[in-house]
């Protein structure tokens, strides 16, 4: 497995040019995980990616660098000290640092000789696929599908200086991935949100969730998707419940500060029971926070957020995989108990590119609503279940209604404790279907473990990474539950896999709040908490070294 | 009894609403429509509860969210008569910033307000419409701020239909409010409504006596005059169509709705999602 980094100033093209290496990689059979992590600011500061690929699954970044590509000193010098031995500096030959394992390359000056200084990148691309001893045949193949016609040429033809200016350090691993896809969280949240019938997407760009946003806008004339750049988030959440209502299957999306601005209108979706699916893009906050890094700090946020009682689901994105099934999901579930659904991914997840296997359209069914009522209708019928007879409004013979005031069977208001009553009755049963849906958290490690990590989201792939570098270290064993379904808290493996371990929850927050919710519900306590709150997304290496250091066992 | 029946209210006896309800049932009456194809959306308050006593579809919201629920459920089908009716302080005070936006979006909705110049389900509180110095039991000392002239307001954010029209004349309100449902496009009408319970300053005398439709003479696509009508409110308040203007609207803008298909008719179509899926490869 390698690392490799690409650091410099925001503007100097690092995103285009990992994208381009990360597909030329993923096209020679390497599995790839690359991490995203910039600074709130569109010049300058300092950017960098870390693509890491190898022969087999990766399931989050690491701390150990193979390779540094600079695009200016500063990267040199905040990242040279997790260069590994064998590990090489590529820059510019007009940088002044002397290292012995530096290579430097006139890629500036063989750039402009091409008249494009911005193929300076490519030639970068090159001398790293030679260095990784990979063949030069793929280049050909993949790039046509990566980069405009016009500016093809150029960039083959840097790409080819580069690889001849340098000889290869590593060796060219075969690898079985070149068909599956490389997709960010978030575009994988989108098209799991286009294969679930999406109809009607609302938001007001905050990042990072205006991922989410721009992909689905980027593909809505042919996906069908229409996208509304809401005039705020407010505005957001209230068209996506009037479009769902209407019947077309909606979602709105947001970061944390955005979060707290659709609060009254998640409660509405709760007691109109206009079926809604809400991504949280979790950053570090409160208020504005820290715009561009990573946190999981909205969990006890969203399981509470809005006065009153209502029944909600909140599902956790834990990687490539969840983000377009579990939307899928989401958006079915929601639709079948007319709830609110809250998907929590957050910019580690959302940025991330990593491959997985190809998505299967198959087995996939969308819930739809009721096409007609038979006898009286009366839209917020008492029942067993707690889910009345949804029609959409001029579909039907019958008229529809919606209230986000109390109301009866009708849709009418009433201030009647005896309606009160029934009403909140019957919308909390919908709890005792939801519970049956439940998925488990997913038990990674060895089954006999003495050390379980508790954990959610997305650091489901650093976890899983600590756990399995753990065994192999032969100091003790351990295991992991990651939740994905976590509110309501699905409990079955929480009470069979955490008697006589010592438990240990790994959040990205400051308080734990999975820890916190887990006591609360199940009166099961951690022993102990690694957390991390600092913007930057935790690695499998450090929580293997903060497990080992807090000498438990 | 016509299509549109009307329920019991929880209005005061005497109330404007009465008035603009009875208009609102002619008007839907007169234009024909049938209850299962209009969709009334309302936000909170006295007005906004309207939607409530009559019999077509409804959506009563959140207080001032009326209009973005209303714009997406006529993007999610265009095939319903989206009305939107409901208060001066839902429409201009919490729903301010939409009011602007969907002047700009320009969906072909209708939306009536029932400008009673007070915030009436709170018991009296100044509306973004009060009259400067009007006293209540927050504004002690009367209201400091300038009153918003919505009229005006969306006529320079650019809308196509602007009118106002008065609770007490039913028989130009009837006609507003027909027109502005056939508008193609956002049409919206500030209608001047009496609270008698808590505003004792714009009262209907004070109304009647202030009122005046603009005559067969006046032309509403000449912007500059009706900008200079809208500014008027001292010595008469002149209702109509102040202006009118054919604009493009939302739907036949939009790529995916021009042709005519409604959003919730456009079929999911697993070959484009494998090919999406399949860029990713
Ligand atoms: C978020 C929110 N803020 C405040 C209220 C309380 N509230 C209900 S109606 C209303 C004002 C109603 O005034 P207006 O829209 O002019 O309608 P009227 O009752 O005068 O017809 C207020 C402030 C609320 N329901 N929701
Ligand atoms: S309080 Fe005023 S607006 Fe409300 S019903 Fe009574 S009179 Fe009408």
């Amino acid at each position: 497995m390698y690392n490799l980094l690409l650091g410099g100033a925001a503007g100097q093209g690092i995103d285009t040019t990992v994208a381009i290496l990360e597909k030329l990689l993923k096209h020679s059979g390497y599995y790839i995980y690359t991490t995203r992590d910039f600074m709130s600011r569109v010049r300058g500061g300092h950017n960098f990616s870390m693509i890491r690929f190898g022969t087999e699954k990766i399931n989050s970044h690491s701390d150990r660098i193979d390779g540094i590509i600079a695009l200016n000193d500063e990267t040199i010098h905040l990242h040279k000290d997790k260069l590994t031995e064998k590990g090489f500096i590529l820059c510019d030959s007009s940088l002044e640092y002397s290292d012995d394992r530096i290579i430097k390359l006139d890629m500036d000056k063989k750039a402009k000789e091409l008249g494009n200084l911005r193929a300076s990148g490519s030639i970068a691309i090159g001398a790293i696929l030679k260095l990784f001893g990979e063949p030069f045949t793929y280049v050909e193949e993949v790039m046509p599908r990566v980069i405009k016609k016009d500016f093809l040429e150029v960039n083959l033809k840097a790409i080819q200086i580069g690889y001849d200016s340098v000889e290869p350090v590593f060796e060219h691993l075969e690898g079985p991935f070149k068909d599956y896809m490389l997709i960010s969280g978030s575009k994988a949240v989108g098209l799991g949100a286009v294969a679930g019938g999406l109809k009607f997407y609302s938001a007001y760009p905050m990042s990072p969730s205006t991922a989410v946003m721009e992909y689905l806008a980027y593909i809505g004339n042919v996906s069908g998707v229409l996208v509304e750049q809401a005039e705020d988030e407010i505005a957001a959440i209230n068209m996506a419940l009037g479009a769902s209502y209407a019947g077309a299957r909606a979602m709105t999306g947001t970061s944390g500060g955005g979060f707290c601005l659709k609060v009254e209108a998640l409660g509405f979706s709760g007691i109109a029971e206009i079926p809604l699916v809400v991504i949280d893009v979790q950053r570090p906050g409160p208020a504005t926070g820290l715009p561009t890094r990573t946190e999981q700090s909205d969990l006890k946020f969203v399981i509470s957020a809005a006065q009153g009682e209502f029944p909600r689901m909140v599902i956790a994105l834990r990687n490539h995989e969840d983000s377009f099934y579990q939307t899928i999901r989401a958006l079915n579930l929601a639709e079948k108990y007319q709830i609110p659904i809250i998907l929590l991914s957050d910019q580690y997840l959302g940025d991330t590119t990593a491959c997985v296997k190809p998505y299967n359209l198959e087995d996939i069914t969308l819930t739809e609503p009721a096409k007609e009522a038979e006898g009286e209708y009366l839209r917020y019928r008492i029942t067993e279940n707690g889910i009345s007879p949804r029609l959409i409004p001029g579909l039907t013979e019958h008229l529809v209604t919606a209230d986000s005031d109390e109301h009866d069977e009708r849709g009418w208001i009433t201030e009647s404790a005896e309606v009160r009553n029934n009403m909140m009755d019957k919308r909390m049963r919908k709890l005792e279907g939801l519970t049956l849906e439940l998925q488990e958290p997913e038990f990674i490690g060895e089954e006999d473990c003495k050390v379980l990590l508790l954990g959610w989201g997305s650091t489901y792939g650093p976890i899983s990474e600590a756990v399995s570098r753990l065994n192999k270290s032969g100091k003790g064993s351990y295991g992991a539950l990651v939740y994905g379904d976590i509110y309501p808290l699905p409990k079955q493996n929480l009470e069979k896999y955490s008697k006589g371990r010592t438990l240990i929850n790994v959040e990205q927050n400051a308080t734990g709040q999975l820890a916190s919710l887990i006591r609360e519900q199940t009166g099961i306590s951690c022993d102990r908490s690694i957390l991390k709150y600092d913007g930057r997304q935790i690695s499998g290496e450090e929580i293997e070294s903060q497990v080992l250091e807090g000498g438990l066992d | 009894m016509g299509k549109f029946t009307t329920y019991e209210t929880a209005w005061c006896p005497g109330c404007g609403n009465f008035a603009i309800l009875n208009s609102l049932k002619t008007a839907l009456e007169e234009l024909d429509k049938d209850p299962k194809e209009v969709l009334m959306v309302a936000g909170i308050g006295q007005a906004a509860k309207t939607p409530q006593y009559i019999s077509a579809n409804s959506f009563c919201g959140l207080h001032g969210r009326a209009l973005p629920a209303a714009v997406a459920a006529k993007i999610a089908n265009e095939k319903l008569t989206v009305i939107v009716d409901s208060g001066d302080g839902d429409s201009y005070g919490e729903g301010g910033n939409h009011f602007i936006h969907n002047i700009r979006r320009n969906v072909n909705i209708t939306h009536f307000v029932h400008d009673n110049q007070i915030y009436g389900l709170t018991k009296g509180q100044a509306s973004p419409t009060s009259k400067e110095g009007h006293v209540t039991e927050v504004q002690t000392d009367g209201s400091m701020n300038t009153p918003l002239n919505p009229v005006l307001m969306a006529i320079a954010a650019g809308a196509g239909f602007v009118a106002r029209g008065f609770s007490g004349d039913a028989k130009q309100l009837v006609t507003l409010m027909k027109e502005a449902i056939s508008y193609p496009g956002y049409a919206f009408v500030d209608i001047l409504q009496p609270c008698i319970s808590f505003n004792k300053i714009n009262t209907f005398a004070y109304y009647k006596s202030k009122v005046a439709p603009l005559g067969e003479e006046y032309d509403p696509s000449n912007k500059a005059a009706a900008i200079m009508t809208a500014m008027e409110g001292e010595e008469r308040i002149p209702t109509g169509i102040i202006y009118r203007e054919d604009k493009l609207d939302f739907h036949r803008k939009h790529n995916l709705l021009k042709d005519g298909k409604t959003l919730i008719e456009q079929e999911r179509n697993t070959k484009v999602i494998e090919a999406l899926i399949n860029r990713f490869v």
